[in-house]
């Protein structure tokens, strides 16, 4: 209930701090011949921002689409909030609360950036479609009220300036900012982030760690990180995750993963991009 | 910031997202409604009727309709045609087989059974897209046509294989066969454009429309975050095959009288509806309203100027049109894929800040 009344209304099921939200069992997924994951297993707790790392290839988007439904692993269980998932479609998926950003940008190009963030309310938009025709009463009372939410998320990440461009026209580093606003107007209870500073210069990095660790805290949301930049790494995680070739070869808080020998010698040891 | 400090957030909101933000355009859209509602009907005659009004409304509610399931919701169709012949051969089923029934709801009916076998039809769409949606929509247009050609019940068992609307009123007044005065079929048609072409932008301004553009701009995307692909299509073929479906009924009831499936809602008719969005705008209400009024007016124009005025042959006129759109579709489609609708944004925002451009 992040954007709707910051900081106050916690949402109802999204239990306490420190609980499991997510948690994966022994998955496994491939492709033909090629295994993108081998039964890998971690979990997200409650609160947390957890970092997914590896080197290129190591099947950490194909992690989070495991996670949102877009794969289905041929081996393993996910559990989420406690109950075991079924098979669920990615905009089921969605309505139980997860959503994420891509590591390449996946924006609606024909239209602004308001509207944009406004797809993310999809989901918690009800008026039918006699409503939606008729609009005037129930119809535009809804989209104001989803637009107060919206412009509340603007304004937290600053592109109140770019409200009515179109995502097509914008530079790569506010439309990566736009995306993680139509992410964040779905009030996820957890946020999948993949590799939501690739390409972007030190400034557009340290605003874009600033806002994933205020949306963090301020408004307590889960989130799991890929990212290749070390450093940000080891200063916004609280647990990371460590994978290579499919294979979970490490897993526990920065430093710990820092002198684990596997991950050195697999990661951080070699010159990556 | 500039919402917050307005105090009142409704107010500004709403002003924001108003159909007609600038002043001067709503004056000048009311008054040129108004016009049409209040002055056209007594200076129309059965020319202006039958030439240029009736035919602009009917294909501007089937380019609203062809426009919100391409130009919103990224799915092609050449089946238009087919599916006004639905919608013809619905009215013409329910004029018949009720003949007390008042014209409004047998327009509506026609559209809802339109609507029902859009949904049919758009099930494909969940499987394939582009190319391969445009050819299955063809198979659709073909397959319509032969299917009316074919049953015979679908005209009554006519002798000639045609439809013929019979006449019926609308508060005594006739709008369909020969009584039926240039002002009242105007006024009916006039009445359904106006009404729909304010829903079709009500649909698309919110959550429906975010949705079937999303689909449009990365299905991928879209699912992700939560849009239902085979809702969303299906509804954006149902409300698309609603519009087309009325279209059809009002292009035989209204305009033209009789209707032979092979002539009147072939695949010309298909190509045309795609060329008024391609030329007024895809995506746009406004747009399928000038892509509309273009199409129809063009050849009337030509017919006047070139065969009445310069006394050219026909056929020369016709192929200079012909050339003459053909070059305006590729111009379209390379140059602004946005339509003369975009065109027109471009100027007045240009206007906005005349005299002093930067
Ligand atoms: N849709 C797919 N089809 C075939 N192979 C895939 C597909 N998606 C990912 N892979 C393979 O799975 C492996 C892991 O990829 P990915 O999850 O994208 O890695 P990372 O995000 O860690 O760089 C790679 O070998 C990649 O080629
Ligand atoms: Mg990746």
């Amino acid at each position: 209930m992040a954007f709707v009344d910051p900081g106050q209304i916690r949402d109802a099921d999204a239990g306490q701090k420190g609980d499991v939200l997510l948690r994966v069992e022994d998955v496994s997924l491939s492709f033909g011949g090629v295994k993108a994951i081998t039964a890998i297993s971690f979990d997200i707790k409650q609160g947390e921002i957890r970092a997914i790392i590896g080197p290129n290839g190591a099947g950490k988007t194909s992690m989070l689409n495991v996670i949102n439904g877009f794969y289905h692993p041929q081996e393993g269980e996910i559990w989420f909030r406690g109950k075991k998932r079924k098979a669920l479609k990615p905009h089921q998926i969605a309505n139980e609360g997860i959503a994420r950003t891509f590591q390449n940008i996946a924006l609606f190009k024909g239209m602004s950036t308001l509207d944009n963030i406004m797809t993310g309310r999809l989901t918690k938009m009800k008026k039918n479609m006699f409503w939606q025709a008729i609009w005037r009463g129930p119809a535009e009372r809804e989209e104001i009220e989803h637009r107060e939410v919206v412009e509340r998320i603007i304004d937290f990440l600053e592109i109140q300036h770019i409200r009515k461009t179109s995502v097509g026209r914008l530079p790569y580093g506010l439309q990566k900012r736009v995306e993680l606003g139509r992410a964040l107007a779905a009030e996820p209870a957890l946020l999948l982030l993949d590799e939501p500073m690739a390409g972007m210069n030190v400034e557009e990095k340290e605003d874009m760690s600033r806002f994933i660790i205020d949306v963090n805290q301020q408004f307590g949301t889960t989130i799991a990180l890929i990212e290749h930049d070390m450093g940000v790494v080891m200063d916004l995680s609280d647990r990371v995750v460590v994978l290579d070739y499919g294979k979970k070869i490490g897993d526990g808080p920065p430093d710990e993963v820092r002198r684990n020998q596997d991950v050195i010698d697999a990661y951080l040891g070699v010159a990556h991009d | 910031m500039f919402y917050r400090e307005a105090g009142e957030f409704k107010t500004s909101y709403k002003a924001d997202q108003a159909t007609f933000p600038i002043r001067f355009d709503r004056i000048f859209f009311w008054s040129v409604t108004a016009f049409a509602f209040l002055v056209v009907p007594f200076l129309i005659n059965d020319y202006w009727e039958k030439a240029v009004f009736i035919p602009f409304m009917v294909f501007a509610l089937a380019a609203l309709g062809l426009n919100i399931l391409t130009g919103y919701c990224g799915q092609v169709s050449l089946g238009t045609g087919g599916f006004m012949a639905v919608g013809a051969y619905a009215c013409y089923k329910l004029m018949t087989a009720f003949p007390d029934l008042n014209m409004v709801p047998i327009i509506f009916l026609s559209g809802a059974v339109t609507a029902a076998v859009g949904i049919l039809f758009g099930l494909p769409s969940l499987r394939i897209k582009g190319f391969y949606l445009a050819v299955a929509t063809l198979a659709a247009q073909f397959f319509l046509v032969w299917l009316f050609n074919k049953v015979p019940w679908f005209y009554n068992y006519s002798a000639t294989g045609q439809i013929t609307a019979p006449e019926r009123t609308v508060f005594g007044f006739a709008v369909t066969g020969a009584a039926a005065q240039p002002a009242t079929t105007y006024l009916f048609c006039l009445a359904f454009l106006f009404v729909f072409a304010w829903v079709a932008r009500n649909l698309v301004r919110g959550r429906i429309g975010r949705s079937w553009m999303a689909i449009r701009d990365m299905d991928i995307a879209a699912e992700i975050i939560g849009v239902n692909p085979l809702r969303t299509k299906l509804s954006a073929f149902a409300v698309s095959s609603f519009y087309i479906g009325m279209a059809g009924a009002l292009f035989f009831a209204l305009w033209q009288g009789a209707a032979e499936v092979t002539e009147a809602f072939g695949i010309n008719q298909s190509f045309m509806v795609l060329f008024m969005i391609i030329i007024g705008g895809l995506g746009s209400i406004f747009g399928s309203l000038v892509g509309a009024a273009f199409m129809v007016l063009l050849p009337v124009l030509f017919k006047n100027i070139f065969v009445g005025a310069f006394g050219w042959p026909t056929d020369l006129s016709q192929y200079l049109q012909l050339m003459l759109v053909g070059g305006l579709i590729i111009f379209f489609l390379i140059v602004e894929p946005h339509g003369i609708a975009a065109l027109w944004r471009t100027t007045k925002e240009k206007l906005r800040l005349w005299p002093f451009p930067h």
